[in-house]
């Protein structure tokens, strides 16, 4: 039963899959990505996206990091990331979709824009964040008292997210706002299991301006 | 009548292939339901708004009372709670796959579709190239199966089938024929409306394209 994780040291949805595996105790094969010159063995098992993460488990490829975390949860049952009531379950990856396709999308907007249309992406992403922190009132994590399977497709919020605002010099999360997610900031990096599972918070700006760099060029190309 | 409090009611829209989803799922499992028609975007009801909050769309499945939202987790949600005719397969891998098939007819498709009637000229054909590369991959995946499930119509099935009456509006607005660049995909879509749940879901083509038309003069699209 071999599993192996092809992944890239500073991406945030290559990590969830990563505090995914080790929260169900999953030993795994740790393989780093050149995302600038992919491994032919990446593009072999993820034809269409070409991206990590890719699960590798028993020689069968999963993609898509909310994919590989629910394949995950299906496969190992200890420690479920799931809730078992279908009811909870629906609202999970309510939130979870909620976080990628409203919060991560306004925000990835915001990163690789400028002027006017990156000042609407900021608005847009600090308005995505209120409803997240209605869900968070009263709560320690989204699924309660252990971090689950929205704390794992939100996480990057309480790591990656300062990085962001540093590159950009913005402000999204407000504590004076935001004080229930911002708690949960502080609670989810406490978790052992995802503190011992960080890229070095010093590498990350340098990564990120680059990132942005590149990315505003090749607009600029088009 | 079911009232919020008790049974399942759905809040849709007859031409909304994202409500038909759940139509669909509804009907393969025999659940009985009461279909509420909503007044998008001119009126949404108090109970839209109240059950889904946070985007105010349909479809909305209530559930005794309770809110599910999002077409693909309220197909996911059904096929939880009522286990006949399982849609998503029981294997962890065959799940796997079957989401991120149904995850990508979520994030092409519709904003591909979209574009082909509300855009023109360089955007459009942009577009339509889009389109095909997709439908290409999806006719590559479902190959000489009867279903995308294999012998049992399931989870994919049920996120793309209800594009398929959307293909002549597709066709005529930006001039291509779908048969002849997938044909084993039209013959699938031939093979679905066979099946009750689909046939009662889904509304002729060409009544589709008067909605079109319809939304293009709204909109100014000439």
């Amino acid at each position: 039963m071999e599993v192996k994780l092809f992944g890239a040291w500073s991406s945030p949805f290559v990590r969830r899959v990563e505090w995914a595996l080790k929260i169900k105790g999953i030993k795994y094969e740790y393989i780093e990505e050149d995302l600038y010159n992919k491994s032919p063995s990446l593009l072999t098992y993820s034809p269409i996206n070409k991206q990590v993460p890719v699960l590798l488990h028993d020689g069968k490829p999963i993609i898509e990091s909310m994919v590989i975390i629910e394949y995950i949860d299906d496969t190992w049952k200890q420690k479920p990331l799931l809730p078992i009531d279908p009811y909870q379950r629906s609202m999970a990856r309510f939130w979870s979709q909620y976080v990628e396709d409203k919060f991560y999308e306004s925000v990835k907007r915001a990163f690789f824009t400028e002027g006017e249309e990156q000042k609407a992406a900021v608005e847009s992403a600090v308005e995505a964040l209120k409803p997240l922190e209605q869900e968070l009132k009263g709560k320690k994590f989204f699924c309660g008292e252990e971090i689950g399977f929205v704390d794992l497709v939100a996480g990057w919020i309480a790591h990656w997210l300062e990085v962001v605002e540093e590159v950009l010099c913005i402000k999204v999360v407000d504590p004076e706002n935001f004080p229930s997610l911002c708690a949960w900031m502080k609670n989810f990096v406490e978790v052992p299991v995802i503190k011992e599972n960080l890229p070095a918070r010093d590498q990350m700006p340098g990564f990120y301006r680059m990132l942005r760099q590149s990315g505003l060029a090749s607009c600029d190309g088009k | 009548m079911a009232t919020a409090e008790k049974g399942v009611v759905l809040l849709d829209l007859w031409v909304s292939m994202f409500g038909q989803r759940c139509r669909i799922a509804l009907a393969e499992k025999g659940v009985e339901y009461e279909f509420r028609e909503e007044n998008i975007p001119e009126h949404k009801s108090p109970l839209l708004l109240k059950m889904n909050p946070i985007h105010k769309k349909i479809p909305v499945l209530i559930h005794d009372g309770k809110p599910v939202c999002e077409s693909l987790i309220i197909v996911q949600y059904i096929d939880e709670v009522w286990t006949n005719n399982p849609l998503l397969p029981s294997d962890p891998y065959e799940r796997a796959e079957a989401r991120f098939w149904a995850d990508l007819v979520d994030k092409k498709i519709y904003d591909c579709g979209s574009r082909l009637w509300k855009l023109k000229g360089e955007a459009q054909q942009e577009a339509k190239k889009e389109m095909i590369e997709v439908l290409k991959l999806l006719e590559d995946e479902l190959g000489d199966k009867k279903y995308f499930g294999g012998e049992i119509f399931g989870f994919v099935d049920v996120a793309l089938v209800p594009f398929t009456a959307w293909f002549y509006s597709y066709e005529t607005c930006a001039n291509f024929s779908i048969e002849e660049e997938c044909p084993k995909l039209v013959a699938w879509g031939k093979r679905c409306m066979e099946r009750e749940s689909v046939a009662k879901s889904l509304h002729d083509p060409h009544k589709v394209y008067e909605f079109v038309c319809f939304l293009k003069k709204k909109f100014g699209v000439e």
